[in-house]
């Protein structure tokens, strides 16, 4: 696959072509092949073929329950997939948990946020990854990094001592990516990150998502459902839908109105489906 | 504590004259309620040992009493209560651990009696029993999936019979050999609370400022989000049953070498019942997520000085369990209200 190899000749490249286009995206740092995974007798993903650039922001779009979650758990090794195979940094990896993903820099930011009411600030930016003298916590270290991280991200948050319960949830959703990034993920997989979040609190976010993209080379993937702040913020699209990607386009190639139309068409079939069948 | 120390001073905040001074400890005093879950059970410890102190003065407050309330009833609840803080925390309970008390002293006899391993062999082999016990209640609470409070109440029966079909239910005398270490274990006059002050000690620390610790609370606070972040939350679970077993297990030892026999009806439900109360007077939450070891040992404490304290005013034990059941009921409505107020300071 290297760059290396002659140039296959002319009349081969038909018949591999998959392993021509993937040594023209060399610069891919997180690829899913073929990514099947099912959940009893529900297929949540059929052969999902996924591919993200360095420095790149791809959203994934797609309905409820179309498998972007589903996807995101085993891009960052919570899950397994049924089959297919994964390739992280040119690296074809089995992804046997969160640790390891977070060792080869694939981190992400759940749904949920996976974020600790009971616990401050800075011990939730650190859990799992806690600075220890051992057999102690360093906490003194771990509350000025917090601070100082925090400040530095320009994420404004009263005090880093305080229960994490006590926070807004934009707040929330700034300290579970600032964990993230803290941790030098250089992959972010970001799991609706605006979900119910206020205009100003969503332009907070979006304004961190471009700003760590600008200034620490994080290629990452974002799971949203507002088609505008997609296109706003994301250098590509991937709609999934019944788990498949059926679409993959540059931003500046579609618009809110072509993506609205593919999911409101696919909407009217379904039901023109039902309603052949129940007649 | 270290919270107290660095937050009273901003309380206090601009202290102008000596009124505003005073007005500033009696708001950082009621401050320290607020915050601090261990305060209220360490006031209403202290009012009671104030109480039956002043009131049966002779009686209450001589060495023989001390021990009596110290060694013989509060080290246990407090050591047992350890491991319930723990298990509560992360959001898991131990009904055996009563059982475990009964059967580890057995097995510490009949290894030592009829196996003829060496004495303090025998004593640590008797302290592993906790440790199996607890590794079989982490089995089949998260590797089986059982719910523990059901778990352990099997466990706990299996325990109790076993002790009962091991010494034909009759109690049985300490083995010589073991008596020159039973002394440090139990049955000296201070053993036991030196014990429960030293574990309490370690295992504050061990809650409070280690990762173990940390884990524990994230688990009970967030199963699934501890488990996102990458935490072995079975591993956890297994860790505290087993840690809760060999308190178990070394409260029925110590108790069989105080009494100088080991009873096959000592322990049961009473003392997993004591520690699971001190546990949540002293302001662990039933449903994880939060707990202290120190409130714990301050409720075991409270607990004791009220048996003690109706023994030594020679009450009947008839109106015991009145005064125990309000006493519980009172503290954990002090307990719910404060917390209730920390919520409420917190989303200002």
């Amino acid at each position: 696959m290297s760059l290396d190899q002659p140039a296959p000749p002319a009349g081969q490249d038909d018949s591999t072509g998959r392993e021509f286009t993937s040594a023209l995206e060399d610069d891919d740092v997180l690829r899913a092949e073929h990514v099947s995974k099912r959940f009893g007798a529900v297929t949540a993903l059929v052969d999902v073929n996924l591919h993200l650039r360095k420095g790149e922001i791809l959203g994934l779009i797609g309905d409820n329950g179309a498998g972007k979650s589903t996807l995101l758990k085993i891009l960052c090794g919570f899950q397994r997939p049924d089959a297919g195979r994964l390739i992280v940094n040119g690296e074809e990896v089995q992804l046997r948990s969160v640790d390891h993903a977070r060792a080869l820099g694939v981190d992400a930011v759940y749904q949920d946020l996976a974020l600790i009411n009971q616990l401050s600030v800075y011990h939730n930016m650190f859990l799992k990854r806690e600075k220890v003298h051992w057999p102690l916590l360093a906490n003194r270290g771990m509350r000025r990094a917090a601070r100082n991280y925090l400040d530095e991200m320009g994420v404004n948050i009263p005090s880093v001592d305080a229960q994490v319960a006590s926070l807004s949830g934009g707040q929330r959703q700034a300290i579970a990516i600032a964990r993230t990034v803290y941790s030098e993920a250089k992959i972010l997989l970001l799991d609706e990150p605006l979900a119910a979040m206020g205009v100003k609190e969503a332009a907070i976010i979006m304004e961190l998502v471009r700003d760590l993209k600008r200034r620490r080379e994080v290629s990452m993937i974002i799971i949203a459902h507002n088609y505008g702040q997609v296109l706003e913020v994301c250098d590509r699209v991937n709609l999934l839908q019944h788990g498949e990607i059926t679409l993959d386009k540059q931003s500046k190639d579609t618009s809110v109105q072509e993506l609205n139309d593919i999911v409101v068409e696919e909407y009217r079939r379904a039901l023109e489906q039902r309603q052949r069948a129940a007649s | 504590m270290s919270q107290v120390t660095e937050q009273s001073p901003s309380l206090l905040g601009p202290s102008g004259g000596t009124g505003s001074r005073a007005l500033g400890l009696v708001r950082s005093g009621l401050g320290i309620f607020v915050r601090q879950r261990e305060a209220t059970v360490f006031v209403v410890m202290i009012g009671l040992l104030l109480y039956f102190g002043i009131a049966y003065n002779s009686g209450f407050v001589s060495q023989v009493n001390a021990v009596d309330l110290l060694s013989e009833n509060a080290a246990p609840i407090a050591i047992i209560a350890i491991g319930e803080v723990l298990l509560l925390i992360c959001g898991e309970i131990d009904l055996s651990v009563g059982f475990t008390f009964t059967l580890a002293p057995f097995v510490m006899l009949y290894l030592n009696i009829y196996y003829h391993v060496p004495a303090l062999l025998a004593i640590i082999c008797g302290l592993l029993t906790g440790l199996v016990a607890g590794w079989v209640n982490g089995f089949i609470t998260v590797t089986l999936r059982v719910p523990s409070f059901i778990t352990t109440i099997g466990t706990g029966f299996i325990m109790g019979s076993m002790a009962l079909v091991f010494s034909h239910a009759e109690p049985q005398e300490i083995p010589a050999a073991t008596v020159n270490y039973g002394k440090w274990i139990g049955a000296d006059s201070w053993a036991q609370i030196i014990w429960a002050v030293a574990l309490v000690a370690i295992f504050h620390i061990v809650l409070t400022r280690t990762r173990w610790g940390l884990h524990t609370i994230a688990v009970g606070g967030n199963a699934l989000g501890a488990r996102e972040a990458g935490i072995n939350s079975g591993m956890i679970k297994y860790g505290n049953f087993m840690i809760t077993g060999v308190m178990g297990a070394l409260v029925g030892i110590q108790t069989a070498f105080y009494n100088n026999t080991i009873d096959p009806l000592a322990g049961g439900y009473q003392p997993m019942f004591y520690g699971v109360i001190a546990a949540v007077i002293g302001g662990t939450a039933m449903l994880g997520g939060s707990g202290t070891i120190l409130g714990a040992f301050f409720g075991a404490i409270a607990l004791s000085t009220l048996t003690d304290g109706f023994d030594v005013a020679g009450i009947s034990a008839n109106p015991l369990g009145i005064i125990f059941g309000i006493a519980i009921i009172v503290a954990m409505v002090v307990n719910v209200q404060l917390a209730r107020l920390r919520e409420a300071g917190r989303s200002v």
